[in-house]
């Protein structure tokens, strides 16, 4: 009853994102305002019956009615109460209903914003948010049903026969009601039980999706022949969100990665970690770029191309992670979708070509760049770098398709291109942010520019040597760190000029006239505060990726190692049973540095018997210099115990996540809403439309 | 003459004593550390020399995971083929080969320089060329248009000399300096 509600739920929203598309083309076509209404009602009314289709699918869960498959597939008696309810997207179907989710949720709010002087892009932007909402709850409906009972028909035979029988075996599925219910459930993924592992996927997706807002926007407006500025300022704060999403995404799930995946490192260039990579490379040049179009009206051409791609690639990163196309770790969810998605996502590399091409006369700039020392200039080197790091990302990460297609073999491409590709890129995009700040609208005198850099230069490569005479001898680690000081000296002191301003001009104190400015001009230095964290970020990257060093060895009960600084002495080990079907092995290590007792650390594996999953769970022992991490590998029953350990001794590496502290309280400042900004906004506003005359619909 | 002689000679013996100090500290250093090397060459392959070769591989039949990571069984029993044949004197070159030849492209981290593979070394560096070509195109075409806005300014008939029309550049300098100074 309940799993056909919720079926039934999720039937009419898909239903009602197809009369959304019809009814606002009517009404656009025939100008009809009330039609566009109506079609405006019904995006609105997706987002409860999505609602409520969640709700019902966790009250499933809880309720442990093992007679629906998804239940069954992601949870069992033993489960937590909190982890049942994260079951919504532990597995395929339901983590394409949560998509679904954040979809309507996401689509809903910026269909009911007060519309005002954009009314005119609104049924547009109906159709495009809709088609998507079509796209993907056709997905849930029809292929991915959360609802489904176990014992569900799979449907038989290749094309063209599965065009009958796919429909025919659905329709069955749909009365089937299983004989037999199994008494038990099969437990949540393993991974998944983990607080990072929790969060990680809920971020992405609002990433993700949060993506899909500006590209509607910027879409409607370009179709509705408003390609101007209007549509920037109401996608800034959904673009902003959306970045720090997707940002927060790929910090955690390093994070993750880090804690729990244990093999040493945050981040792997896995094809998956990369499909949610490229979508936010492309997003922080959009971000960058819209400034310009703004400022100057120029770039229009760069932004429309930059969130059209930022759209594909979280389309084609859906494909990647929920269809399997570049097979990877995460891709545990193997199924066809995935054919579908291609399907969607050619249409719409199709649908935006079509229009771009289409409203061109729109993309025109009125400005040019007069100058190769100006700011415009350095934004458009901040899009061809970034630009070049996405084609080199992508091209890695997908290249092993094609191969695979023509000469029969999978090939790899790992860490080390991409290392050493982007290593480079990313230095130059280092320098750049620091330099940025100082170029000037249209022309920047050189001589001028060439005396504000000559004193952070001096003063990083008086940092490099002193590093140097300190025994840092890695040049690319001198080359980084250099970059790294250059650069934040050269941010901080935006920071010192403007708040000296202050001080001089209005008598204010230094940490006044700081609150101040930054308040006052909270995208700029929000933005600064934003570098700041990524230059820390960067310093923490530099100095674990060059400095890192490891160690595995097998140790009797007793016997120590030895590793930089510090020795590890195995003391013993014990088995222990855990929640559920868990089965704990934990070893107990004692850590000294420089022959003083730092403290006890417990690595363990832990193995879940139902699904025979094991995983190393790291003990790690942090500072602000260095991390000490240790998996336990392998042990021995029989012999003495032994038992064979792995270290890494990661230099810094507490800087990347304070660095990303850092990135995330600057993207907050930027994004906060400045009341005396408002106010000049309204005022504005309103003057245009006494200009205007009230005829808001052109 | 003598003195000198035996002054040479306590200097000689002085030298040779040193000397023989020194070979004999570094005979006895070397007896110490040769059982190591002797270990290393008789097959006591270390975990780390395993692994920093299997850092270098991707199981060939996992999802994009590392050699030396992967827990699996399948795993530890490739690492052991990689003890076995470093204890076999194998360089890691051989070791590779050996992957490469046995599973196919997958098994590197690095895809092979030749062949279809060399197109994943070479297309990034094109892209960046080309990339850098088209913007610095762009460039030289916006200082162009530049150049002939100023000529066009320029009045064409004079009956007076036509002054030289004043660089854009050195102007907007001028009035920053300018703007500086009022600032301080």
């Amino acid at each position: 009853m309940i799993a056909d509600l919720g079926y039934a739920a999720l039937l009419i929203a898909f239903l009602a994102a197809i009369y959304a598309v019809a009814a606002a083309a009517h009404g656009v076509r025939t100008k009809q305002s009330r039609w566009v209404e109506s079609g405006r009602h019904a995006t609105l009314i997706i987002f409860p019956l999505v609602v409520l289709a969640c709700g019902l699918l966790v009250t499933l869960i809880l309720r442990n009615d093992y007679s629906i498959h998804y239940v069954w597939s992601v949870s069992s008696l033993g489960t937590p109460t909190y982890l049942k309810v994260t079951a919504l997207w532990g597995g395929q179907a339901g983590s394409v209903l949560f998509f679904n989710l954040i979809l309507a949720g996401f689509t809903a709010a910026a269909m009911a914003r007060k519309w005002d002087n954009e009314l005119p892009i609104m049924p547009y932007a109906i159709i495009i948010a809709s088609i998507t909402q079509i796209f993907f709850l056709f997905l849930t409906v029809f292929l991915e049903n959360p609802f489904a009972r176990i014992g569900a028909v799979v449907a038989e035979g290749g094309f063209p026969a599965i065009l009958i029988n796919g429909p025919v075996t659905y329709i069955q599925n749909l009365f089937l009601r299983p004989e037999f219910v199994p008494p038990d459930g099969q437990g949540l993924n393993p991974l998944l039980r983990h607080p990072g592992m929790i969060i990680h996927p809920p971020m992405l997706y609002l990433g993700y999706v949060g993506f899909t807002i500006p590209f509607v926007f910027a879409m409607a407006a370009l179709i509705a022949r408003r390609f101007d500025r209007g549509w920037i300022r109401i996608t800034r704060r959904w673009t902003l969100a959306a970045w720090l999403f997707l940002g927060v995404g790929l910090i955690l799930g390093g994070r993750w990665a880090y804690d729990v995946l244990g093999w040493g490192g945050y981040w792997a260039w896995d094809p998956v970690e990369n499909s949610s990579l490229l979508p936010w490379l492309t997003g922080t040049a959009f971000l960058h770029s819209v400034v310009i179009q703004e400022k100057r009206h120029m770039f229009k051409g760069w932004n429309i191309t930059l969130i059209i791609v930022t759209y594909l690639l979280v389309v084609l990163g859906t494909l990647n992670v929920r269809g399997g196309l570049v097979s990877s770790v995460h891709a545990f969810a193997q199924s066809n979708i995935g054919w579908f998605l291609l399907a969607f996502w050619t249409f719409m590399i199709f649908f935006s070509i079509y229009w771009v091409y289409q409203r061109r006369d729109q993309l025109k700039s009125t400005g040019e760049i007069k100058s190769f020392w100006s700011r415009e200039s350095a934004f458009m080197l901040n899009n061809f770098f970034f630009l070049m790091i996405t084609a080199v990302t992508f091209f890695g990460t997908y290249f092993p398709v094609p191969t695979e297609l023509f000469t029969g073999q999978k090939v790899t491409v790992g860490a080390p291109f991409y290392e050493l590709v982007n290593g480079v890129l990313f230095a130059c995009l280092l320098i750049l942010m620091g330099i940025a700040p100082l170029t000037m609208w249209y022309r920047t005198s050189t001589r001028w520019l060439g005396r504000m850099i000559l004193g952070p230069l001096a003063a990083a490569t008086l940092a490099v040597v002193i590093l140097f005479i300190f025994g840092v001898r890695n040049w690319i680690a001198l080359l980084g760190f250099w970059i790294v000081i250059f650069s934040l000296i050269l941010t901080l002191f935006e920071f010192f000029k403007g708040a000296s301003a202050r001080m001089r001009s209005k008598g204010e104190s230094p940490f006044a006239a700081l609150a101040a400015l930054i308040s006052r001009n909270r995208r700029r230095y929000g933005g600064y505060i934003i570098h700041i964290g990524v230059l820390v970020m960067a310093f923490g990257i530099i100095s674990t990726e060059l400095y890192q060093q490891e160690t595995q060895v097998r140790l009797a009960r007793g016997s120590s190692v030895e590793i930089g600084d510090f020795s590890m002495t195995y003391t013993g080990i014990e088995v222990n049973a855990g929640a559920d079907d868990l089965m704990i092995t934990s070893a107990n290590v004692d850590v000294y540095k420089n022959g003083e007792f730092i403290r006890s650390l417990t690595p363990r594996t832990e193995l879940y018997t139902r699904t025979r999953q094991p995983m190393t769970i790291p003990a790690v022992r942090s500072t602000l210099t260095e991390d000490f991490y240790v998996i336990l590998v392998n042990w021995e029953s029989s012999t003495n115990e032994a038992a064979t350990f792995r270290i890494f001794l990661n230099p810094m590496i507490n800087w990347v996540w304070s660095g990303a502290l850092i990135f995330i309280a600057g993207t907050l400042v930027a994004a906060w809403r400045d009341p005396a900004d408002e106010k000049i906004k309204a005022a504005a506003g309103a003057r245009s439309r006494l200009a205007v005359g009230g005829a808001a619909g052109d | 003459m003598a003195s000198l002689r035996a002054q040479w000679n306590t200097n000689h013996s002085r030298i040779l004593f040193r000397l023989g100090f020194l070979f004999g500290a570094l005979l006895c250093l070397a007896i110490l550390v040769l059982p190591a090397f002797a270990q290393a060459g008789s097959g006591q392959v270390t975990d780390d020399e395993v692994n920093a070769i299997a850092k270098g591989l991707y199981c060939p039949i996992c999802e994009s995971t590392p050699l030396d990571v992967c827990a699996t069984q399948a795993c530890a029993d490739w690492r052991q083929v990689i003890r076995t044949k470093l204890g076999e004197g194998q360089t890691e070159a051989e070791i590779k080969a050996y992957f490469l030849d046995q599973y196919g492209p997958r098994a590197l981290a690095e895809p092979p320089r030749s062949g279809v593979t060399l197109t994943v070394w070479l297309l990034p560096i094109l892209a960046l060329i080309v990339g850098g070509i088209i913007l610095l195109r762009y460039f030289r075409n916006s200082r162009t248009t530049k150049a002939e806005e100023s000529v066009a300014v320029a009045p064409i008939e004079s009956p007076v000399p036509a002054k030289e029309v004043p660089e854009d550049g050195d102007y907007r300098s001028r009035i920053e300096s300018e703007l500086r100074d009022m600032k301080r």
